[in-house]
């Protein structure tokens, strides 16, 4: 009975990670309609900024955050505002295979400057503390500190929606582009900062992903669908739905590969098809 | 106050307005009228914004704004109550209300005196846009605009799917706005209405001014030849 | 007032001249051409297959598909499956691999449809790695690291790759002739419609859902195919080389660049693919950095792709499957040109 107690806590910190893959691409999803196929390769693109910062200035990885963060900020305002709002407008597919290209292209210029080894980001041992429930449970002080991040961040989104200026702009600008222009909306600029935000968490959610576990060049694909199956299971419009989606993903995934260390992301991927057979809104959609 | 010159508008190859002139001054209430199709969204469109047009063809308190982003022609003192009101369903009503004031323009205008002006809309502040009914909702969409503190209110097409009494205690509140300063401009599908509540009028007629002058001035059989272009 | 369609263009006329001499000397090059021209055309073949039915789903029906290469994985192991377990003829079992990959797609169209636009994109990819894994996770399939296709070796080389050649070229004409014949007909103006409005087309009594299915199914066919074809030609296959979201990449950037929603366009997007393959493959893989560069581009600034451009520009159509109406049709004016479906 503890074994499965143990697969249970350990999936629900696996989904405060899922989560926060999750978050930045449930922001875009809101305001903008936008499904960023490079979601996945920029978080990895973020990992690889923060092993560079990390190496040529010695800070920790964690640190090194207050370099990456505002980086990867000013990442996402330029990349939105130099080339993705014009892929905005309508059709569906320009904004697809645009990101889907920036995807192939990221990966393959990741190849040529790092090359195809596994890297990691060192914590100096807190990634490897754990302390113990009883019962031969033991909770890693890393993973709870990612999970406390992920709702900490759900929770600053939430807010940042309902109560501020920016986040009446956000939804304003979801709901009818134009009008939101008539009321003194720029709605290029409102873009830029909702994928400047996503980023950010991006830079956030990739330092974690590179302490918990190696990253290479081409884990862009699986971590995007990893945050897609997320948001999709959690419902469209709600941060805590996100958060809700990853840890019900990451349970299943810890369920699944106890069952076989083959299964893991198999059970994900079947938990995500059995959600859009059977509630295909998802559990905590937010209707608009 | 605001003035277009020999203003053009196209859609792709197609020409919708073809070389409009009209004026609007502080205070004034003026009524554009014309059959659909005539002209009347696209010029509103020009002007704040929302269609590409020659610089110099609109001019607002002395500056060439034509062609300017929409978001920077709110920031210059235009609003508009949008046709068909464009609530956002998302947010509340105060939260529209509030939404309006984006720009922080200086003004009279604040959330309590919106609420003065339409106190139906005080008890419903918290629910969302989408509860409220026709008359409601476009008291809303005034108040939304009103809290931007425009110089030159623009209403478009506010008669329609209401009730003749809803119309009736929506265009009552105008004059009180206007009583601030603030220039109106209303694009009205009812002409009568819009001759009895403007003082001035332009007639569209297949992208041009037919016909233009004060609203008491003008005739039934005028207006009529100039509306269907006879 | 008496009126003529008309189809046919100049452009088309010599086209089918020019297309004539050069089917009757690719029908023929296993005669005069070498073993590895036979292996590229048959891969140059299935991509070319892949990208009209990547285009017939996309640039015609309106469905974006990030997971196509679900149905060219499972062709590719139906065909493995029915030879060496069922004994069946391996090249009898290029268009059964095309039959069952259609016949998958209808439940799994099911799940999938569940989604719309790009969350539908993503979903189709996420199926994809579940018959990935699947088959990943099944040790008679030969597991992760695949299995070779031992019903071929009765077979002497030269007859394997003449046939597989010959398929292949069948296939790629098939698939570019049944895209053509399927735009024509009235099928065509109803996906047409369906791409530019769906409501609209609706509202004409076109069932939409039904046609998407249909085009679906279709283009899961044509992949089946296409990946029976292609691990035919390598007699060898893996669940992530068959499965690989790659091929997806490499056929959205050939029919993006080449012009989507053309016939022509994912022909010369296979060309510029195999030229840009060839020129830079000493640099690894930064022709992938390129192509995908120059899909970002084109998508930005020819959304219609090289061949669309052209069109537009010089009212090219070497495939006409527009209907222009002379009005002219007696007095023999110049036409008045009034196209009636934009494809």
């Amino acid at each position: 009975m503890s074994g499965w107690l143990d697969t249970l806590i350990q999936g629900v910190l696996l989904g405060g990670l899922y989560a926060l893959f999750a978050i930045g691409l449930s922001l875009i999803f809101g305001v903008m309609r936008l499904v960023n196929i490079a979601h996945g390769d920029l978080i990895v693109l973020a990992a690889y900024l923060a092993l560079v910062v990390v190496d040529t200035t010695g800070l920790s990885p964690l640190a090194a955050l207050a370099i990456c963060v505002p980086a990867m900020f000013l990442l996402g305002y330029a990349l939105q505002r130099g080339l993705l709002n014009f892929t905005l407008g309508g059709d569906i597919l320009p904004p697809l295979l645009v990101t889907f290209g920036l995807s192939i292209i990221i990966q393959n210029a990741l190849l040529q400057g790092f090359s195809a080894d596994p890297r990691a980001l060192r914590l100096g041992g807190f990634e490897t503390g754990s302390f113990h429930l009883g019962a031969g449970i033991a909770v890693g002080y890393f993973p709870l500190l990612v999970l406390g991040v992920a709702v900490a961040l759900a929770f600053a989104l939430e807010m940042l929606f309902a109560r501020i200026p920016l986040g009446r702009a956000f939804r304003a600008t979801s709901d009818d582009p134009e009008a939101a222009q008539l009321m003194g909306v720029n709605d290029r600029h409102v873009y830029g900062l909702a994928m400047g935000i996503a980023l950010s968490i991006v830079a956030v959610a990739a330092v974690f992903y590179g302490i918990r576990t190696t990253f290479a060049p081409t884990d862009g694909p699986d971590r995007l669908l990893f945050a897609f199956e997320a948001v999709i299971i959690g419902g469209l419009g709600s941060f805590w739905g996100t958060l809700a989606g990853g840890i019900v993903l990451g349970v299943a995934q810890a369920v699944g590969f106890r069952l076989d260390p083959g299964w893991g992301v198999l059970t994900g991927h079947l938990a995500f098809l059995a959600v859009l057979l059977f509630r295909p809104t998802g559990l905590f959609p937010r209707t608009r | 106050m605001l003035s277009t010159h020999n203003l053009t508008a196209f859609y792709g190859d197609f020409q919708a307005l073809f070389g409009i002139d009209l004026e609007v001054s502080a205070g004034e209430i003026v009524a554009i009228i014309g059959a659909n199709g005539a002209g009347k969204s696209t010029l509103l469109k020009a002007i704040t914004g929302l269609v590409p047009t020659r610089s110099e063809a609109v001019r607002f308190m002395g500056e060439a704004i034509g062609g300017h982003a929409a978001h920077r022609i709110l920031s210059l003192g235009i609003a508009m109550v949008p046709e068909g009101r464009r609530l956002f369903p998302s947010l509340t009503v105060e939260e529209n209300l509030q939404l309006g004031a984006y720009r922080k323009r200086a003004g009279p205008w604040t959330l309590e005196r919106v609420y003065e002006l339409f106190p139906a809309l005080s008890e419903k502040r918290r629910v969302p846009s989408t509860a409220l009914s026709g008359g409601q909702q476009q008291m809303a969409a005034i108040g939304r605009a009103l809290m931007a503190n425009p110089k030159l209110l623009i209403c478009d097409e506010m008669s329609l799917g209401l009730a003749p009494i809803v119309i009736k205690s929506v265009y009552d509140v105008l004059p009180t706005v206007v009583t601030q300063g603030i220039a109106l401009l209303i694009v009205e599908q009812d002409v009568g209405l819009a001759m009895r509540v403007s003082q001035r009028v332009y007639c569209l007629q297949e992208g041009r001014v037919a016909l233009a002058g004060r609203s008491r001035d003008l005739g039934r059989e005028q207006v009529s030849a100039a509306y269907f272009g006879v | 007032m008496p009126f003529l369609v008309q189809r046919a263009t100049r452009a088309s006329r010599v086209g089918a001249a020019v297309a004539i001499p050069l089917l009757v000397a690719l029908v023929t090059l296993p005669w005069w051409g070498e073993s590895s021209w036979m292996r590229t055309f048959v891969e140059f073949a299935c991509l070319l297959t892949l990208a009209q039915m990547w285009n017939l789903l996309a640039g015609y029906g309106g469905v974006v598909s990030i997971g196509q290469q679900a149905f060219l994985g499972l062709g590719a192991y139906a065909l493995f499956v029915l030879a060496d377990h069922a004994g069946v003829n391996p090249f009898l079992c290029v268009p059964l691999a095309g039959l069952i990959a259609a016949l998958i797609a209808l439940p799994t169209s099911k799940v999938v449809f569940r989604l719309r636009g790009g969350y539908f994109a993503v979903g189709s990819w996420v199926v994809a790695e579940v018959y990935r894994l699947l088959i990943a996770n099944a040790s008679f399939l030969g597991g992760g690291s695949g299995k070779s296709l031992a019903a071929v070796r009765p077979f002497s080389k030269a007859l394997r790759e003449s046939v597989t050649f010959w398929m292949a070229l069948a296939a790629a004409v098939s698939a570019i002739g049944l895209t053509y014949l399927l735009l024509r007909s009235r099928h065509g103006l109803a996906l047409t419609a369906i791409r530019d409005s769906e409501r609209a087309a609706a509202s004409q009594g076109i069932d939409v859902d039904a046609t998407k299915l249909w085009v679906y199914l279709v283009s899961a066919g044509g992949c089946g195919v296409a990946g029976a074809l292609y691990y035919l030609n390598t007699v060898r296959v893996s669940p992530d080389a068959a499965f690989n979201v790659g091929w997806t990449a490499y056929v959205i950037f050939i029919v993006v660049i080449g012009g989507i929603g053309t016939i022509e366009g994912p022909i010369l997007g296979t060309l510029i693919f195999f030229l840009l393959r060839e020129t830079l493959a000493d640099y690894g893989s930064v022709y992938l950095i390129v192509l995908g560069a120059v899909a970002v581009l084109v998508m930005v600034k020819f959304p219609r792709g090289l061949w669309g451009y052209a069109q537009q520009r010089f009212d090219l159509r070497y495939f006409p499957v527009q209907r222009r109406v002379r009005l002219d049709a007696i007095a023999g004016d110049a036409p008045c040109k009034f196209d009636q479906v934009n494809t």
